[in-house]
């Protein structure tokens, strides 16, 4: 005992002045205690999502509600996926993650690369207006982004003419970076000695071998996480395809889900189910991948 | 930072012409970012420009633009509609951005304290703000029923009367901005970056002068965290202002009215349903126009305003 005194010595003589009830209030009880009211608040609705995935539309409707479910209907998920053409949605969705992924993991190394280890006149002053663009309120262009991608030729991509009606304006936007991202990978980079930039160029690396070769291998970390944040956020976008897809067949879930309930009477259970199958990859992803997401997020945040 | 800043070449005496390195730098650094370069040009300055340009004029999308001068603006002040997306944008921002940064700031104190478990409360305050908006709307279409729905039920077992949350035309931005909370976690996180940087002597040396935790908290947390609270504020202005998929998934989407009375027509549902839904292109733009100024000058308030109270270290 006295030897673990002894390794924080201030705080706790001054914690023991206050008496161990008082101690305990103020060190665990309730910080306890709003932890978890909080953490309740945030499960009750996945919670209710959960079981009106599995109770029966009978059950499901009545007044009150249970709060377990009497019966487990699994056979809701089946039911779903069949009546939902759930699977053709999530091909969609799969197809538009996978490009913008590619295409955010490919711009944003290759733009961050350029405003951190390559030293040119002006860099850091054309950085500050790529990061003054992260607060464009997006939503302000769209009229006109879609007046333009509907003249790009699309030469018969998805049986259409223009680029309205196809994957195109999703994906292509991800290959010209976005300052979140770059911001991301920038400051990641800039952590990396000069000396080995210098030893590459010395042993007659061209810059791109460097950057290739040298620098990037080292920066996986940072790749990673962008590639995380950039599968989700494709994942989840609903507003885009909305606008740009016009046939069922080509719609990803988001907008397939809002579309299909509009038109037919889904009973919310199926619903429900649907949207349990939506979020289950997101979910699995967060726990394969706890740690890039935590520090993702705070390397963006500290000094905002 | 340090190595960010080009120091060595301005040393240098004499600045004369860039010399060869200089050129060699300036050729690759321009190479390396043009992707950004290209799309900030293509996708973000000139779509800008176009935009004011198509708010000048009648166009449906099909035919060619008509130039009309300032009649979509006119059109914009005698429409009721617009200024009901206006009002109902401006009132759900008004609520969500605040309690947004006290639920955030309430959810990094919580992660901050040395409990055992605390990493489970860090997963559970942070996934769901990853998760869909438009499931987490979905859910909440059910969550929110007044019959079947569990919050009606939960209010009920206390003895409150459970609004129509999604009938009452009073009741719909409440409910879009208790779905906005579920996504407070990310910000937490970042609070809670900036909590781990005050530095620990503050808190004793305040104890030892016999502050209690409140004190701390308003004296030393508080002033500490605002360039973090700062940054939240912005950034959620600026997706307040953008709200969109929850009000569309809350009203069933498609061509019905936004909502009980229009009570979740947004601006950019606005939007939406003027350029796509309408055709009225150059009208859409023209509120896009008014929704960029809005933002503009809303940040500029705020970024001011901060000036009185955000706490910079170098200042000390």
């Amino acid at each position: 005992m006295t030897g673990m005194n002894a390794t924080q010595p201030i705080t706790r003589s001054l914690t023991r002045r206050k008496g161990w009830l008082g101690r305990l209030f103020s060190r665990s009880i309730l910080p306890r205690v709003v932890a978890i009211a909080f953490a309740i608040l945030f499960i009750v609705p996945f919670y209710w999502m959960l079981i009106s995935s599995v109770k029966s539309p009978q059950e499901g409707t009545r007044v009150p509600p249970t709060l377990i479910p009497e019966t487990w209907v699994w056979q809701n998920f089946s039911d779903a996926v069949s009546f939902i053409p759930f699977s053709l949605f999530a091909l969609n969705s799969a197809i538009i993650t996978l490009g913008i992924t590619i295409g955010a993991v490919l711009s944003n190394t290759v733009i961050a690369y350029g405003f951190s280890r390559i030293d040119w006149p002006g860099r850091d002053k054309v950085f500050y207006v790529c990061l003054a663009t992260i607060f464009l309120p997006y939503p302000v262009i769209l009229v006109a982004l879609f007046d333009i991608f509907g003249k790009l030729p699309a030469f018969g991509i998805q049986g259409s003419n223009s680029w309205v009606n196809t994957f195109l304006p999703l994906i292509v936007p991800a290959f010209f970076g976005n300052p979140f991202y770059i911001f991301l990978i920038r400051q990641f980079m800039l952590t990396i000695p000069r000396e080995l930039s210098d030893a590459a160029r010395v042993d007659g690396a061209s810059e791109f071998q460097t950057f290739w070769k040298v620098i990037l291998p080292l920066t996986k970390p940072a790749v990673t996480v962008v590639g995380i944040f950039a599968a989700v956020a494709a994942w989840n976008e609903f507003l885009l395809p909305l606008l740009y897809l016009h046939e069922q067949t080509k719609y990803p879930l988001a907008v397939g889900l809002a579309f299909f309930t509009s038109e037919h009477d889904v009973s919310y259970n199926l619903l429900m189910a649907a949207a349990t199958l939506v979020v289950l990859p997101v979910v699995v992803i967060f726990l394969l991948a706890q740690r890039f997401f935590i520090e993702g997020v705070t390397v963006g945040g500290v000094k905002g | 930072m340090s190595e960010a800043s080009p120091a060595i070449p301005r040393v240098r005496p004499a600045r004369r012409r860039m010399g060869a390195i200089e050129r060699r730098n300036l050729r690759l650094g321009l190479l390396f970012i043009s992707p950004w370069l290209f799309g900030f040009l293509v996708l973000g300055i000139f779509p800008i420009l176009y935009t004011f340009y198509l708010s000048l004029t009648r166009y449906s999308g099909l035919r060619e633009p008509i130039l009309i001068g300032a009649a979509n603006y006119q059109r914009m002040v005698a429409d009721p509609l617009f200024w009901k997306a206006a009002s109902n944008t401006l009132f759900y921002t008004a609520l969500a951005v605040p309690i947004g940064v006290v639920v955030a700031m309430a959810l990094a104190l919580a992660m901050n304290q040395k409990l055992r478990e605390v990493a489970v409360y860090r997963a559970i305050f942070y996934l769901p703000s990853i998760l869909p908006v438009f499931a987490i709307s979905f859910i909440f279409v059910v969550f929110l029923n007044p019959g079947y729905g569990l919050l009606s039920y939960a209010l009920s077992t206390v003895g409150l009367q459970s609004p129509n949350w999604l009938g009452d035309p009073s009741y719909t931005i409440p409910s879009l901005v208790m779905i906005a909370q579920l996504g407070a976690g990310a910000y937490a996180l970042i609070f809670l970056a900036g909590l781990k940087g005050i530095p620990v002597e503050l808190y004793e040396s305040a104890s030892i002068d016999g502050a209690g935790p409140l004190r701390k908290f308003f004296s030393i947390t508080l002033p500490l965290m605002t360039p973090v609270i700062l940054y939240d504020l912005i950034i959620g202005l600026s997706l307040a202002l953008q709200v969109f998929t929850p009000a569309y998934i809350l009203t069933g989407g498609g061509e019905r009215a936004a909502g009980p009375d229009n009570s979740l027509l947004t601006f950019v549902f606005f939007i939406y349903r003027q350029a796509f839904q309408f055709g009225q292109m150059g009208y859409a733009a023209a509120v896009s126009v008014v929704l960029f100024v809005i933002s503009l000058i809303i940040a500029g308030i705020v970024f001011r305003w901060a000036r009185g109270w955000v706490y910079y270290e170098s200042v000390r």
